[in-house]
């Protein structure tokens, strides 16, 4: 979340999230943030006072970030998809660090190539079944891809067990204990981060909206989140975090609704944004070019008697689009917050100020990301729920796997379901 | 797996007092006050005064203690743990007798169980029993869990049963949703539940379930996935894994001379090789005995109208008695040329040689999990044996290793399940699939061609 809500009371007694002595605990502090800015910007904010200094250092790095953000936007799926893979292993590399540190593990033999092994083994795994489905012909034409696609699960679960297997050879006498800790501490890493990225590729491929929306209306709750509780905050939200305010909670909730209005209007315009991104076979790249689907294509609406009276007009014209984008930014502003107190629950228990010093101002990039991944997950269940049933390429491809009398008894029941439902005619069937 | 107390290394009760007594440092020492430890708990264990577990003897009924006090200390054990042995392998077939639904039940709760002596080890290592919420929100999440995999399973194989049922369909088309909402639920309880002076032992915790869950549900579901491809798939392979542990027992008893690993030393290569190599017999007769019954091979059934399940069926090929050729070292050796074999007894060797050779490997996890924690066996369930987990640690591995065979070499994917998806999709896709497959099934002849259906 935006504020580093800890850095008030992390110098106070801080008995918190420790029964146990933390004699051993040698965690470096994390300096001050103004000192990891750059120099340029130093000296052009040296006039300053120290308030308004950070506050300028935050806000320009903002500003850095979401321009970024719309140029790799611009660049493409292809681009996307690299930097949120290597979003996943910066976030991996931290906590992974912040693992290291808490439990003096850098002497233990092994734990570092285990780790990034089985970072491996996941992503290969994950990437695969994306591949699989979404290369379909690709994979089909070339010889060494179909069998890995074949035995893909075999083969991604033997490359786990050898890391398992290592895993226990490696157990060192001494060292029992903080190798399981590093064990646990690892898997659970990757259920977050891993799991979550590819959730969020899924996405993407849906169609470049249902990546880009979520996103924005989670960097926007997080900013009006905070300009709110800048301004008019009074009362706290939660003790874990004092900084939040009930005013920011509330205000950026409302203009989060409102800014994924607006933003789902101007972009379910776009083809480039809302088609599917589908692998073109015979260019050998990506394209998005489609015809819209239904929930991008303007719809008259009857508003409640209610808002009749209050702005005049009768109906509306809306994108479909645009009533799920109320429900994403009411997720993104109801529920990402959680995402950030257990980030900072987790920051308070094992003392520390940031995930890194990745970013001048903000932290290190999972402080960047930490709502952001609840919000991938619902995303993800959002849409196949109640948007697209299953993949239909991936159907076939499953039918074709059948054996062939399995194949034909399928097939004779879609038969059945087709003409009870008037898509096939009925004469067909007398033939 | 059957594991003999390594006694070098658990210090008796005695010898725990005489260095407790004298070394009573407030940080970071563990509690058993055993030497050389400092350096594996920097943090989190300072105040955990997990109890000794008593010798395993002090748990076994009144009357076996008297049908053996004439015995040995040394052959008193091993009676007790003999007659426990085959006191459990009769439960096993007596389960197996009542059918798929007991097993399923069975299986559910062995889970719970093996869910309860982790999560209690964690508590014990953590010392967090007054923690706030936190028994709730464990056994919250496992619910949770279950229920998202119960759903996935219930909405593949009973599909006709679902269609009928109006809020069944409901359930099942939003399961996804319904799902998430609930473990969100319990996220939100957690971050609500974080207090002050706790807040690293809470994350410990949340961490330690979710692992915990990671291993067991997950991978009792793959027992049940693996129990509806037919009740050979999870018959052979769990007796198997219990056969290598008795085999490896008695050819190390026995023969036992080299040790195989420093984390287990009663371990010995001769019990590895031999039970390897008797394991792999073992397991050839076995497939061959059972894959004559359609009540094991036929992949189990709901049947609607009976609304019970049913195992009956045309058996697949694989259960299908064919005659290979023998390699001519073979012939020459045993004076046949060919021999009637079932594929499945193939597909046992490769089983029976994971289970053998990797298996293991879920021991010696088990046996590192209990040094580390310094924990004797995971609980008392057993007279003999310890707990649950202690003789599931090595099934874990390989329900997941069958089904991956499964699903890499046995068969595709599910019939019902690509159906259903096929009837959820749109009708223009559900148009283009139904002219695709029916293209595709008059390459293979299996339709009359085109020209005869226009007519």
């Amino acid at each position: 979340m935006g504020q580093t809500d800890g850095s008030e009371t992390e110098g106070r007694a801080d008995r918190d999230g420790a029964s146990d002595t933390e004699g051993k605990q040698d965690v470096p502090e994390v300096p001050v943030p103004a000192d990891d800015t750059p120099e340029v910007l130093n000296k052009a904010l040296s006039g300053l006072s120290s308030r308004w200094k950070n506050w300028w250092v935050r806000g320009i790095l903002t500003l850095a970030m979401i321009s970024f953000f719309f140029f790799i936007i611009y660049l493409g799926p292809m681009v996307l998809m690299m930097i949120v893979l290597c979003v996943q292993i910066k976030c991996f590399h931290e906590i992974i660090t912040i693992g290291y540190s808490v439990y003096h593990s850098y002497h233990l033999p092994w734990f570092r190539t285990l780790s990034w092994y089985f970072l491996l083994c996941v992503n290969y795994f994950f990437y695969g079944e994306t591949v699989t489905d979404y290369f379909f012909t690709l994979v089909q034409r070339e010889e060494p891809l179909r069998i890995l696609s074949k035995y893909h699960r075999f083969i991604s679960f033997a490359l786990y067990l050898t890391g398992f297997c290592m895993f226990v050879l490696s157990l060192v006498k001494k060292h029992y204990r903080l190798q399981f800790y590093m064990f646990g501490w690892t898997h659970v890493t990757l259920l977050i981060i891993v799991t979550q990225s590819h959730l969020i590729i899924h996405n993407l491929f849906e169609g470049m909206i249902w990546f880009i929306v979520p996103i924005s209306c989670v960097i926007c709750n997080d900013i009006m989140a905070y300009m709110f509780g800048f301004f008019f905050g009074r009362t706290p939200l939660i003790k874990l975090s004092p900084k939040k305010t009930w005013e920011g909670f509330i205000g950026g909730f409302f203009a989060t609704i409102l800014f994924g209005i607006l933003l789902s209007y101007v972009m379910a315009g776009y083809r480039y944004f809302v088609c599917p991104v589908e692998f073109n076979n015979d260019s050998n790249s990506f394209t998005v070019y489609c015809e819209p689907s239904e929930l991008f294509q303007l719809q008259y609406y009857v508003l409640p008697s209610v808002l009749q009276s209050a702005t005049g007009w009768t109906t509306v014209r809306l994108y479909p689009f645009q009533i799920h984008s109320i429900a994403l930014s009411s997720f993104a502003s109801i529920m990402g917050p959680f995402g950030g107190f257990f980030a900072s629950g987790f920051k308070r228990a094992f003392k520390i100020k940031d995930f890194a010093n990745t970013i001048p101002g903000h932290g290190g990039i999972m402080d960047r990301f930490d709502c952001q991944y609840l919000m991938a997950t619902f995303v993800n269940v959002y849409i196949a729920s109640f948007i697209r049933g299953p993949n239909p390429s991936k159907v076939i491809q499953q039918l074709l796997a059948l054996r062939l009398d399995q194949q034909l008894h399928i097939f004779n029941s879609l038969k059945a379901h087709l003409i009870e439902k008037g898509l096939l005619p009925a004469v067909e069937e007398a033939a | 797996m059957i594991e003999t107390r390594p006694k070098g290394f658990v210090t008796s009760p005695a010898q725990d007092e005489r260095r407790r007594g004298g070394e009573k440092k407030p940080d970071g020492d563990d509690r058993l006050g055993l030497v050389g430890d400092a350096e594996g708990e920097c943090e989190g264990d300072t105040k955990a005064n997990t109890p000794d577990v008593p010798p395993s003897a002090d748990n076994t009924p009144e009357y076996l203690n008297k049908a053996l006090e004439g015995l040995s200390s040394r052959w008193r054990n091993w009676w007790i743990r003999g007659i426990l042995s085959l006191t459990m392998i009769s439960g096993f077939f007596l389960i197996i007798y009542l059918g798929p639904v007991m097993l399923i039940i069975v299986v559910m709760s062995v889970q719970i169980k093996c869910f309860q002596e982790i999560i209690t080890i964690g508590y014990r290592v953590y010392h967090s029993y007054e923690l706030p919420w936190f028994r709730t929100l464990s056994w919250y999440f496992l619910i949770c869990v279950n229920y998202f995999f119960y759903g996935e399973t219930v909405a593949d194989y009973f599909g006709a049963l679902v269609q009928r049922e109006e809020p069944l369909q409901f359930l099942v088309r939003y399961h996804r949703f319904i799902s998430f909402a609930l473990y969100l639920a319990g996220f939100c309880m957690f971050v609500l539940s974080l207090v002050k002076k706790h807040y690293r032992l809470q994350f410990y915790m949340f961490a330690w379930t979710h692992v915990t869950l990671l291993i067991v549900v997950t991978q009792s579901h793959l027992v049940i996935q693996n129990l509806f491809e037919g009740m050979i798939w999870f018959i052979v392979p769990i007796s198997i894994v219990i056969c290598n542990d008795i085999m490896a027992y008695l050819f190390g008893f026995f023969f036992g001379r080299t040790p195989l690993i420093k984390l287990s030393p009663k371990k010995t290569w001769e019990g590895f090789i031999g039970g390897f190599f008797s394991t792999v017999v073992f397991s050839f007769i076995f497939a061959y005995l059972l894959s004559q019954y359609q009540y094991f091979v036929c992949p189990v059934e709901y049947n609607s109208e009976t609304n019970r399940f049913a195992v009956e069926c045309q058996p697949p090929d694989l259960f299908i008695q064919q005659e290979y050729t023998l390699p001519a070292v073979v012939e020459n050796t045993i004076g046949q040329k060919t021999v009637h074999l079932y594929p499945f007894q193939i597909h046992s060797v490769a089983l029976s040689s994971f289970a053998s050779l990797i298996g293991p490997f879920g021991g010696f996890f088990a046996s590192g999990f209990k040094r580390a924690f310094k924990i004797k066996d995971f609980a008392d369930t057993i007279p003999g044996h310890g707990g649950i987990m202690d003789r599931f640690d090595c099934q874990y591995l390989m329900a997941t290793f069958t089904h991956v065979y499964i699903a890499s070499f046995i068969r595709g994917p599910n019939p019902s399940k690509v159906l259903q998806q096929l009837l959820v999709l749109q009708p223009e896709q559900q148009l283009s699939i139904f002219n695709t497959l029916r293209s595709h099934l008059r390459e293979r002849g299996i339709l009359p061609p085109a020209v005869l259906e226009a007519q």
